[in-house]
């Protein structure tokens, strides 16, 4: 999230799409309920009324996978009304740059596209620039290259009726939406978007955000109270482990993953870090060197030095091109290229898109370690539905790990707040924390490589000093994450001791002087103490709510993140009761701010050199309206789901994404368009359940209220299938079916694409065979697709063709 | 201090914390259910179930619908249950509180009398014949907790409080209700434990409101109180009034529409079948 939970209550127009808050962060709702207290709209629009839209101001549905159609009509009905906030548009985004004449779009094709790779040549995209290097920019917002008349162009297309008729929502609905939440574009109003997995879990799952934070910039929405794009995530501590790179793509702080082709540390930074030639561009990502060497630092300590790259070597190293998501790993899995895999608080064998083939590929294993609270589908795989135990060779390990509340330990809530937690009942059984379990395997490794091994390097080189009187210290790893000075180091005329916490990323160095295991929770545990353990009452003098000495917030304690965007020219806050940030003349009050350089004019309007753009995580300091580094795109164009229920794509010539991944094993098939599965579906979580439901489902509390997977109709498709309210009924998909029962509702309903009436149906996710121990209920993931967006690899389980059955 | 509940549906979310809550703090067993083609589960309230989230679906006015209507004894001032049971040791009020409780005795009335009695519909019985329900965590409020229920609601739509703030309670939430929703506001006030819905009553569940025959209209209150027959239990009601000694307890013992003229506009006075009880039907 840009903001915070408990800064949605500043809103004037909350829209939920992609998420069901009142569900699935129910908490979330306290905040939503004071927005509305205070007048604030809001509105939900999701393929099926939920619990959230029974509280909404505006519900309207829209058919799974047509989001880009929907909110790039929004766009369009925005431009054309002129609603945008004319001064931030032109001065804190890329709209005024200039773009190369190569840059093309033909029916659905960006430039540079090659049909055999599926696959775009991003250099198409890039900006004109000037002799110094900076891109040509035209604030007056006329030139015909700029992104601005590019993106007008772009959506010159996405009319009301055709949008309707890719959506299914009625142009009535379409135009009440826009309306309403465009009236954020005014100044000191504020707009939010509340989304989650709604959105993420598409084929288009990058480009599904990317056009909301289009609009939430033509609204001048980002960096301000109430406003920000808010990603609400579905675990407690989804972001830090996200933060401390959860994906293989990054390490931890967001920095890049070395691929083969760097060969050294000079190679693989000079890749990294990014360059700016204009004076007044932040340009933040230059600091890159001195977190990567920090972070190297932490890794290896005393053995990480200048002449040996600081342990560079050591790091595992991505082949270039290759992608090792997760649904890479079990195609390699399947294809008996792994042989070993822990599932650490992790059930693949119910989570994972298209999880026949997982549970296929775990039979290809020599070992599984299961780390989690209980037995569950994984660790039980080889006795699953379908499953001959006597024809597996899987050994499987099973490591009790305690519950969160049996152990000392911070998360990161979706708000970026770092928060100490304290143990409250010791562990039960034999269970450990996972960081003794952790700790105690690396031990164990180290020990094994002593005696040989190939190469031993890296795992002997660790550095592995957190544990205190024989048990894993939580504070020990805390402070390594913050970092250390290694040397004694003057900075800024004082002098700070070896051994002393580096007080914040600012003060990181590429010298190896300091050590950083994640930049940006440098300033989280400082010589002051534990920052994410502070519980002050004491709200920020702009009275907003940001609670600034309650935990700690990354960046630097910052709580609204592109808050300078706030403000106008000469730091005047946008809305004065609900300020941000503001300039006094000499420094900025409020938020600590993105960056202390004073705004971009002085207050006789007369441009300040000194300052920088306010996005200054971007090489050009500018927000992104125009996005050149994605893989599908500068712009979001509306595509079809993998599966979908049209022939054709009514936007342009290509039904789906081009670039979306494709799997080629026999456990991949997918059918779009195919009469033996008419209806769409979309998979979802309910209040009742948690994910696969390990924990929620051997809890008789929470299976009374949700006994059993479901299937969600309207009377209108139960009618025609012949389909009695709670009567059990087959879904069937081109990869596997499920039994579940058929709630028959008005809360689902038919919608009218083009010119055919298509279904769509729902299912939750949280079921498994282990529990209930009737076994007769699985995971609805059995049916998900075997694709995923093409930034991320997240899977499609949002949209997909299923058939409904009688049993 | 006497306690009283006000329920505004318009900010239930129906997360069913609430119905956890509740079995949670009186260790309730699950039921074993099975989905019968709706969320609302277990479908009804049960000698082990305390607290329901009924949910409905309904069309208004062209528009869909999800109503949410968190169930519990209403904890009548005057009883029915009690005065039906004439059994202290069965039934009884903690004239503390102002908490109806049930005990195991109970198992020696006739439960179907109490349950008929009711008219809300709330006790329910074991194979015992032991009737059960709601008892407003009375051992949590003696002690100064919050009861379950009140104290998970994330969108604060339960609260307790004093019987006399309710009612205002009651009315900054109906003005809230009605300025920030297209939809219509009214509200249900039994004497202690308030309801506020979007919608006419009748549309949550058919025994939402006491009293048969009674006309909803938009924007209505209704209260209900009687000065009990039973000679003993009108001595403690007076007790309990006179311990009172707030304007409340004035307007209580007063027995006329005057307490509700500063409020509303319109005020129609109606006795139930029974005769047992008064209901006030009042509308802005």
């Amino acid at each position: 999230m840009s903001n915070h939970w408990i800064y949605l209550n500043n809103s004037d127009c909350i829209l939920i799409m992609g998420s069901n808050a009142a569900e699935n962060h129910p908490i979330s709702f306290k905040y939503v309920t004071e927005a509305m207290q205070k007048g604030a709209k809001l509105i939900n629009v999701d393929p099926r009324f939920t619990r959230t839209s029974a509280k909404a101001d505006i519900y309207v549905p829209l058919r799974s996978g047509t989001d880009i159609a929907f909110l790039g009509g929004m766009i369009k009905y925005l431009l054309d009304s002129k609603l945008h906030n004319e001064t931030y548009v032109a001065n804190y985004t890329n709209a005024p740059f200039i773009v190369k004449e190569s840059f093309d779009f033909k029916d659905g094709l960006f430039a540079g596209y090659d049909k055999k790779a599926r696959k775009y040549d991003k250099s198409q995209w890039d900006f004109e620039l000037d002799d110094k290097g900076v891109p040509k920019m035209d604030r007056t917002l006329q030139h015909e290259r700029c992104v601005f008349n590019l993106l007008k162009k772009h959506y010159d297309r996405y009319n009301t009726k055709l949008v309707s008729e890719i959506t299914g929502t009625s142009e009535a609905e379409l135009a009440e939406v826009y309306k309403t939440y465009c009236e954020t574009g005014q100044t000191g109003k504020a707009g939010t978007i509340m989304y989650a997995m709604g959105w993420t879990q598409h084929t288009v799952g990058v480009q599904n955000i990317r056009t909301m934070a289009i609009i939430q910039l033509l609204l001048g929405n980002m960096g301000v109270a109430g406003g920000g794009v808010n990603a609400l995530r579905g675990e407690s501590n989804v972001q830090g482990s996200t933060d401390q790179c959860l994906l293989w793509h990054i390490l931890p702080g967001y920095l890049k993953i070395p691929t083969a082709s760097k060969a050294n540390l000079a190679d693989y930074i000079k890749a990294a870090t990014p360059v700016s030639t204009d004076p007044m561009s932040a340009n933040w990502w230059q600091n890159y060197p001195k977190y990567a060497v920090s972070l190297l630092k932490a890794y290896f300590g005393d053995a990480a030095k200048k002449d040996n790259d600081f342990g560079y070597s050591w790091l595992p190293k991505a082949d270039d091109d290759k992608v090792y998501s997760w649904f890479d790993i079990f195609d390699a899995m399947y294809n008996k290229e792994i042989k070993g895999l822990f599932a650490w608080g992790m059930n693949p064998a119910c989570s994972g898109s298209n999880v026949g083939k997982i549970r296929k590929a775990m039979t290809q294993l020599d070992w599984l370690v299961n780390v989690n609270l209980f037995d569950n589908e994984t660790g039980s795989f080889w006795r699953g539905p379908g499953m001959n135990p006597k024809e597996i060779k899987t050994e499987v390990f099973m490591l009790p790990a305690c519950m969160f509340v049996e152990k000392e330990g911070s998360i990161s809530n979706s708000g970026r707040w770092m928060q100490w937690r304290y143990q409250g009942p010791k562990p039960l059984g034999n269970s450990r924390p996972d960081g003794d379990i952790i700790m105690e395997l690396g031990f164990m490794l180290k020990e094994l490589y002593k005696k040989g091994g190939k190469f031993p390097e890296p795992i002997l080189n660790l550095k592995w000093d957190y544990m205190t009187d024989h048990v894993y210290d939580p504070h020990k790893v805390a402070k390594e994450i913050n970092g250390y000075y290694l040397a004694d180091v003057t900075d800024k005329d004082q002098t700070y001791k070896k051994g002393t916490l580096v007080p914040s990323f600012a003060f990181l160095k590429d010298d190896g002087t300091t050590s950083s295991g994640n930049w940006i929770y440098c300033n989280s545990y400082t010589e002051k103490g534990n920052m994410s353990a502070r519980r002050g009452q004491q709200d920020a003098p702009n009275n907003i709510g940001l609670y600034p000495e309650f935990a700690w917030a990354w960046p630097v304690n910052r709580r609204i993140i592109y808050n300078r965007a706030s403000v106008d020219l000469r730091g005047e806050p946008w809305n004065k009761e609900k300020w941000v940030v503001r300039w006094n003349g000499e420094k900025w009050e409020g938020d600590v701010p993105d960056g202390g350089w004073p705004p971009l004019q002085n207050a006789d309007g007369t441009p300040n050199d000194k300052s920088r753009y306010p996005f200054i995580m971007t090489k050009h300091g500018h927000a992104q309206i125009y996005g050149p580094g994605l893989a599908d795109g500068p712009f979001p164009e509306h595509y079809e789901p993998l599966e979908c229920p049209v022939e054709k794509n009514f936007m342009n010539s290509q039904r789906m994404n081009p670039v979306a991944p494709v799997y080629g094993t026999d456990a991949d098939s997918y059918a779009t368009c195919d009469p033996r599965y008419p209806y769409v579906a979309t998979t979802y979580r309910v209040s009742e359940h948690w994910q696969t439901g390990l924990m929620t489902r051997p809890q008789p509390w929470l299976m009374e209220l949700h006994p059993q997977v479901f299937v969600e109709m309207s009377e209108e498709l139960a009618d025609l299938r012949g389909i009695k309210n709670g009567e059990r009924v087959i879904v069937s998909s081109a990869r596997d079916k499920l039994e579940c029962t058929a709630i028959v509702t008005k809360r689902f309903k038919p919608f009218r694409i083009g010119e055919t009436v298509v279904h769509q149906v729902g299912l939750p996710w949280h079921f498994g065979w282990r529990w209930p121990d009737t076994g007769a209920e699985d995971s609805a993931n059995l049916l998900t697709p075997p694709t995923g967006d093409p930034n991320t690899r997240i899977p499609e389980t949002k949209a997909f063709m299923v058939n409904v059955a009688k049993k | 201090m006497s306690k009283g509940f006000f329920i505004d549906t318009t900010l239930c979310t129906a997360c069913r914390g609430c119905q956890v809550a509740c079995k949670q703090w009186h260790d309730l067993p699950a039921e074993h259910t099975v989905n019968t083609g709706s969320f609302q589960n277990p479908p009804d309230l049960s000698f082990d179930t305390y607290k329901l989230v009924r949910m409905t679906e309904d069309v208004i006015d062209g528009r869909l619908h999800w109503l949410f209507f968190p169930e519990q004894c209403r904890h009548c001032i005057e009883p029915p249950c009690l005065e039906s049971a004439g059994e202290p040791s069965a039934i009884f009020k903690d004239e503390n509180t102002g908490a109806v409780l049930f005990t195991a005795n109970t198992a020696d009335l006739s439960a179907d009398d109490i349950i008929g009695s009711c008219p809300y519909n709330i006790p329910r019985k074991n194979d015992a014949g032991i009737l059960a329900k709601c008892d407003m965590c009375n051992d949590r409020v003696i002690n100064g907790l919050l009861p379950a229920c009140v104290k998970t609601c994330p969108t604060k739509g339960i609260w307790t409080s004093g019987t006399g703030r309710m009612k205002a309670l009651a009315e900054k939430h109906l003005e809230t209700a009605k300025r920030n929703s297209q939809s219509r506001s009214s509200g249900k006030d039994s004497v202690r434990v308030i309801y506020l819905t979007g919608f006419d009553p009748s549309e949550y569940h058919k025994s939402t409101m006491a009293g048969p025959g009674l006309l909803w209209h938009e924007h209505q209150l209704i209260m209900e109180h009687e000065v009990p027959h039973n000679l003993f239990v009108k001595l403690l009601f007076h007790i309990r009034m006179s311990m009172m000694g707030s304007k409340d307890a004035r307007e209580f013992l007063k027995q006329d529409i005057s307490p509700f003229k500063e409020i509303f506009s319109y005020i129609l006075l109606l006795h139930t079948k029974s005769g047992k009880s008064k209901l006030f039907v009042c509308q802005k």
